[in-house]
């Protein structure tokens, strides 16, 4: 394990670590504030995906671009989403990421590459395809990653995708966060296969499984991947295991658990799993980490503060926007 | 000025904005090998190759997928979804997706993403081939819906679209193909969305059509000058954005009005054009709207059942004669 951290920069490891916590935290505070009323709408939290998230995106240029899901909070941080814009989206302000239009299900920052998070299961995925098009077609190093969940491979969306992709070999990476739950209903009782990669077999390019409560094989899956899309070899399905710890929603009274499970994931809790190789490395210390973790606590502060303090949008504003061009206003 | 087909218009149209801007390319079943199943297409392949006359599998979410996602990283693609029909394979990228990708993100998205759509009946096509799905969009903010009916307005609407920021569902009726019409060989010939169009003038009732209705609405018309009725027809090439000034203007002058189109009569394009004409023209008009359309029934097979359920020539003369048989 030692040796495994050694050829990673301390900074980089800093920066893995502090974006795990941000964006546990980050769930832990929009969860509160929903509860405080402070946010309106829907959240889909990701506990217990921060390692996918965040070695995923890790492993991206700033110019890379992903797609994201309804359980997307963690996607966008990882790809350097602004948490205040994030906050303030999540309580329907105008200074959030979409004037306050979108909610936690369509946050996008297209400066950061993120093309939105997406309330269709699927949905995504081909438009992560045509990105990945459009940097072929434009001779660019760019790629495109969707992020998508088990539920998401029996949607038709997927297959279409992976196919067309496949077919013309788009640099892009099928990023699958296989939590074991599409919504309320076991991956079990959903596909017929366990292994969600095999899926890649079909569509012509490698489907991998990689533990995804761990930061670094996430990252060096991912790294791989986009190597290979770089080079112009085309699409891999990425399958990362995983298991989210709180509701398909906040809300969600989650009779659908089964015995023993929660208990026997929360041992490998992909947060404190990666603070403690930090630790055991003994390339951090107890210290440092402390710094980090108050360090993330500051910025939520700020960001809840923020959002708190953003004012409503105008009712007027959600006459805009709709379309680029309004024919002199024909078009309401 | 020189006639070319409805086909041959619109393939000038995509060829000339394809020379124009290297971002522009076309995707979709069958578009390059083949030439595209209704020609428009034909010879493309050649002169811009296999990367911008893109054959796709038969996968309509991956084609308008594609097309979005493409466009959001500054492509201007042109989509083909060969019959209307098939839009709803691709339903959920197209209204949940396209439509909305500007407006969710707060106005950030710029989305040049055109899909070309046939409707109509082509004669014995049956249920799933021959439909006019132009109104079931209506109802989706955030996608503009253009029918053109005439070889010019079919080229510079395309150029439109395809020059635009906005998503366009841009439907070519598959009887219209083979019609010929004047055609500006101005490369920079556009016709903007929003203006209808007076194609005949008149001053005794308006006559809307929509796609393909409105060459049947014109020999109607000329049917109906022989008993001395003077018929106004009026395309108004953009169902969304209308142009209700237009129709107004014109129903002021003929306080009379039949809107025809070949979708289902129930909400069709009419029920709209209609509904905005009561709410603001109501107090020009000496008698009901009436609407022509198909019955409401899906297409059927043989042409006798067909012929019937569609609407013809001789149903808007009968709908512009009950006027004067009231």
């Amino acid at each position: 394990m030692i040796d495994e951290l050694r050829q990673y920069s301390q900074e980089f490891l800093a920066s893995l670590y502090r974006r795990m916590v941000l964006v546990r935290e980050f769930e832990l505070r929009a969860i509160e504030e929903r509860r405080g009323g402070l946010i309106p709408g829907f959240i889909h939290s990701c506990v217990g995906q921060e390692a996918s998230a965040v070695g995923a995106t890790a492993a991206l240029r700033e110019d890379d671009v992903i797609t994201s899901t309804h359980r997307g909070h963690g996607h966008l941080l990882g790809k350097g989403g602004a948490p205040q814009y994030m906050m303030a989206e999540l309580a329907a302000r105008s200074s959030g990421y979409c004037l306050g239009r979108g909610g936690s299900l369509h946050i996008s920052d297209f400066d950061l590459g993120i093309l939105g998070a997406n309330g269709i299961v699927g949905g995504g995925i081909p438009i992560a395809v045509g990105a990945a098009l459009a940097f072929q077609m434009q001779h660019s190093s760019r790629v495109a990653l969707a992020f998508f969940g088990d539920g998401a491979v029996n949607e038709g969306a997927f297959h279409e995708a992976a196919n067309l992709a496949g077919l013309w070999a788009l640099p892009v990476i099928l990023f699958c966060e296989n939590n074991l739950y599409g919504e309320g209903t076991p991956q079990d009782r959903q596909a017929p296969i366990a292994d969600l990669a095999k899926r890649a077999e079909s569509y012509g390019f490698p489907g991998v499984i990689v533990d995804g409560n761990d930061v670094l094989a996430v990252y060096a899956t991912v790294k791989a991947a986009v190597s290979r899309a770089r080079a112009g070899e085309g699409p891999t399905l990425v399958e990362a295991k995983t298991y989210r710890f709180r509701g398909h929603y906040e809300g969600d009274p989650q009779v659908y658990r089964k015995p023993g499970e929660m208990e026997s994931w929360r041992q490998r809790d992909p947060v404190p799993a990666f603070r403690q190789r930090l630790l055991t490395s003994g390339r951090f210390d107890e210290a440092a980490l402390k710094v980090l973790e108050q360090g993330v606590q500051a910025e939520l502060d700020e960001a809840v503060a923020f959002a708190a303090a953003a004012p409503y949008p105008e009712v007027g504003e959600a006459l805009s926007g709709v379309y680029g061009e309004t024919h002199g206003g024909l078009v309401f | 000025m020189r006639e070319l087909t409805y086909s041959e218009a619109i393939r000038e149209a995509l060829v000339e904005e394809m020379r124009r801007d290297a971002n522009v390319f076309l995707m979709g079943e069958d578009v390059g090998t083949f030439g595209g199943v209704w020609g428009v297409s034909h010879g493309m392949l050649d002169e811009f190759g296999p990367e911008r006359v893109r054959d796709t599998p038969i996968s309509e979410i991956a084609i308008v997928g594609a097309g979005l996602g493409a466009a959001m990283m500054g492509m201007r693609p042109v989509v083909e979804i060969m019959f209307g029909d098939f839009l709803m394979c691709a339903g959920d990228q197209i209204v949940n997706q396209v439509a909305k990708a500007r407006f969710m993100s707060g106005g950030k998205a710029d989305v040049p993403l055109t899909i070309r759509v046939t409707s109509g009946a082509p004669g014995s096509a049956a249920a799933q081939h021959s439909q006019s799905p132009e109104s079931w969009f209506m109802n989706i903010p955030g996608i503009k819906i253009v029918a053109p009916a005439l070889p010019a307005d079919a080229k510079g609407l395309l150029k439109t679209a395809i020059r635009g920021e906005d998503p366009v569902l841009f439907f070519e009726h598959k009887m219209l193909y083979a019609e010929k019409g004047p055609v500006p060989d101005d490369a920079d010939f556009t016709v903007p969305f929003g203006v209808a169009s007076v194609v005949r003038e008149g001053v005794d009732v308006t006559v809307v059509g929509v796609g393909n209705m409105v060459l049947k609405a014109l020999k109607a018309a000329a049917q109906l000058a022989e008993q001395g009725i003077r018929v106004e027809v009026i395309d108004p090439r953009t169902l969304v954005p209308l142009d209700k000034e237009t129709l107004i203007r014109s129903v002021q002058k003929t306080s009379r009005v039949v809107i025809a189109h070949e979708a289902h009569l129930r909400s069709g394009p009419a029920a709209e054009i209609a509904a905005v004409l009561a709410e603001e023209a109501i107090e020009y008009l000496d008698g009901p709207i009436v609407r022509v359309g198909a019955k409401n029934v899906p297409l059927p097979y043989s042409p006798i059942l067909e012929q019937f359920v569609l609407p013809d020539v001789s149903d808007i003369v009968a709908a512009v004669a009950s006027f004067w048989k009231r």
